[in-house]
């Protein structure tokens, strides 16, 4: 699969896996908040990377202590007129200092990446049968911006 | 008035870009309605019952008459010759083509306008006092922080998808709230603490709609320099906390008082705690330079006037406007005159283009170019020197401008109801046109004296019945329109929300209803000078209750 990260578009090398399926022995995952803290030290020990995926009601503050364990934060967005990852997404970046991948992944739309990129967001899975290229002309909706910039 | 800097024109005209490509992407079926919706709402744009509506923002209700100009022009052009202001100092076009809006938002752009976020569920357009910059009452003028709020949250990024809409208000009349602070989400009033220095109380959870509530102060004071981070502590805690689960229970009235007021001012302290000292802190000279712009202008000298002869003159229809018309301005010899968009006949708020264009000569000529827009759907010409108002009032007749009802009971609110809304139960313009039809003696009203009659077509409360002395709602009795009478609200420092009386009305008998109404108010009061509200504070419901209902 394909997804935008900085700016451009990558394949992607993550599994999210779901609460109750196996972790696999090798290759980049996610896990579910619950998971991760219910396992943080048999998953700590995978042999390649880690990220965690936020549900909307999630608190980011549930990760201090662990963003230095974590490769990937994905933040969930369900329906895409729920906000609240607005919100993780700047409080991860602006006040607990994360500065790895932060990725947007659900109903994840072209016209949503201009603010989802502005508020910490660097790398986005679209939703399904949504175009990539079409989504990147997002980053250009607006060059000027009232509010001080969040940069990734 | 405030003049747009580069970077604010380069985004009206960038947000016109985005919005001709989102509306293309939607006619070419690669964006589906569902995603659409959100998209156009942000931009103003609904569905209405027989067509597109677009709202376009007048932010804190300021118009220049290069833009009133422009606005009658896109009635005329892109709908049907007329538009309708609305209770938040906006204007609506009610038959637009979707395909017309993108042209529509150009021509906005041009002449520093826009529909951005005046629908959604975002932070809407900033409202305030209609007066602000002119009143006597004034301890500062309050635009400036509007402007500000409207930059600040103008595409904030993490407050784009907020549980539902949130709309803020700024009064800086601290003893005489023309805003309706307290049925706000947010309520900004400017104040001076107790070193004398300037800052802000700060309301929240005020609203009208399905569960009405009252404002809580949320903090006493805020120092002018922390106003934005504040805020952004309060929309952070409702933006996490709000609830989604329930669109009628998502408001953040909901949320103050499921938590209680003292737990969510705790919630926001904690956040702004975080914040204060961030790049939200506003530098004095940030406020001076947008301050600047809404400079009072250079008065011209006013010559002797003769008000208080036009009172007892033989021109009756002057008279009246003279009384009821003109509120008090901060410049000697100068008067703020009032609109009426109720003439006999008219649905309250809709104005032609022909109207607006007159508006604009007459503001160009007598009132320095600037019109302003009321929450009671009216307009004010806010700099009117004194000597020029049987002028005024002259120019204004010539296009059913000149009706003298401002604060009484034709002068009512109204929202467009079944005619219009997909949202309503029942019809509200045609009940203010009949009302307007039967109490149509200048001489009762006037004996009336002020009195505010409200009407919504649906719980909605679009018409802010329940903030009128008297109050109609429309609801839908088994498929029959049918009228709920409430009295006794009040938007105002002494805010009240009415309270249902009785039973509902069929639409044939609500006229008779409000008649009986007025009738045990003038039995009752204790002298002319006591108003509808304080008659009904003293005695109650009860006499109008019975007087309403007994005949059942």
């Amino acid at each position: 699969m394909q997804i935008i990260k900085d700016r451009g578009i990558v394949q992607d090398t993550w599994k999210h896996v779901e609460d109750g399926d196996p972790i696999p022995a090798q290759g980049d995952i996610t896990v579910s908040l619950a998971r991760w803290l219910d396992d943080k030290a048999t998953l700590t020990a995978h042999a390649d990377l880690i990220g965690v995926r936020l549900a909307p009601e999630d608190e980011a503050s549930a990760l201090t202590g662990d963003l230095d364990k974590l490769a990937l934060v994905a933040v969930q967005f369900p329906k895409f007129t729920d906000g609240r990852g607005y919100t993780t997404a700047r409080l991860l970046r602006e006040r607990m200092g994360y500065r790895g991948e932060l990725r947007a992944i659900g109903y994840v739309l072209r016209d949503q990446i201009f603010y989802l990129h502005r508020v910490g967001f660097n790398a986005f899975e679209l939703a399904a049968g949504k175009s990539l290229t079409d989504a990147l002309e997002g980053f250009g909706d607006f060059t000027v911006t009232y509010q001080g910039a969040n940069p990734p | 008035m405030y003049n747009y800097e580069p970077q604010d024109q380069r985004i009206v005209e960038e947000r016109a870009a985005q919005f001709r490509g989102q509306v293309q992407r939607r006619l070419d079926g690669s964006v589906i309605e569902n995603e659409f919706k959100p998209l156009r709402l942000q931009n103003g744009l609904y569905m209405q019952l027989h067509a597109y509506m677009l709202r376009v923002a007048i932010p804190y209700g300021l118009l220049n008459t290069k833009q009133v100009r422009r606005l009658a022009h896109i009635a005329r052009k892109y709908d049907r010759g007329y538009a309708h202001f609305t209770t938040r100092q906006n204007i609506q076009y009610n038959w637009p083509q979707l395909q017309d809006v993108p042209a529509i938002l150009d021509e906005l752009a041009e002449v520093q306008m826009h529909a951005i976020q005046t629908s959604g569920n975002c932070i809407r357009n900033t409202t305030s006092d209609h007066l602000a910059g002119v009143a006597q009452d004034e301890l500062e003028d309050p635009r400036p922080y509007c402007e500000l709020i409207r930059q600040w949250s103008t595409f904030h990024p993490e407050f784009a998808f907020l549980p539902r809409k949130f709309k803020i208000a700024v009064t800086g009349a601290p003893a005489h709230d023309r805003a309706a602070i307290r049925f706000h989400d947010i309520g900004v009033r400017i104040v001076d603490n107790a070193a004398g220095e300037r800052g802000f109380e700060v309301w929240v959870g005020g609203g009208l709609g399905r569960t009405p509530h009252i404002a809580k102060i949320c903090r006493e004071y805020v120092a002018y320099a922390d106003l934005l981070s504040y805020l952004e502590a309060i929309m952070r805690v409702y933006n996490r906390q709000g609830r989604r689960d329930n669109k009628y229970k998502a408001r953040i009235k909901i949320l103050v008082n499921a938590m209680g007021i003292e737990a969510f001012a705790a919630a926001v302290d904690a956040e702004w705690a975080e914040i204060k000292d961030s790049a939200l802190k506003l530098e004095r000279s940030e406020i001076d330079r947008i301050r600047v712009q809404f400079a009072a202008p250079e008065y011209a000298p006013a010559g002797d006037d003769n008000l208080a002869g036009l009172l007892l003159g033989s021109n009756r229809e002057l008279a009246h406007f003279v009384r009821n018309n003109l509120r008090p301005h901060k410049v000697p010899g100068y008067t703020a005159v009032m609109v009426s968009l109720k003439p006999k006949g008219r649905p309250p708020g809709d104005v032609s283009d022909t109207q607006l264009e007159a508006l604009a000569d007459i503001a160009d000529t007598f009132s320095q170019g600037e019109l302003v827009v009321t929450h009671g759907q009216n307009l004010v010409l806010p700099n009117v020197r004194k000597q020029d108002v049987a002028a005024v009032h002259a120019k204004l007749s010539e296009w059913e401008l000149g009706t003298p009802n401002i604060g009484h009971l034709t002068d009512s609110i109204c929202c467009p109801g079944l005619d219009f809304c997909n949202l309503a139960n029942a019809r509200s313009i045609p009940l203010a046109m009949e009302i307007n039809e039967r109490f149509d003696a200048i001489d009762y009203l006037e004996d009336l004296g002020p009195i505010s009659l409200k009407i919504s077509g649906c719980i909605n409360a679009c018409g802010h019945h329940h903030v009128g002395d008297i109050g109609i709602l429309g609801i839908d009795k088994l498929g029959v329109e049918a009228y709920q009478l409430l009295l006794g609200g009040s938007p105002g420092d002494d805010a009240s929300i009415g309270s249902i009386v009785g039973q509902a009305f069929d639409a044939d008998k609500i006229v008779d209803a409000v008649q009986t109404v007025l009738d045990v108010y003038l039995a009752n009061r204790s002298s002319a000078d006591e108003r509808f509200r304080d008659t009904y504070r003293r005695i109650g419901k009860a006499p109008f209750k019975k007087a309403l209902y007994a005949d059942h």
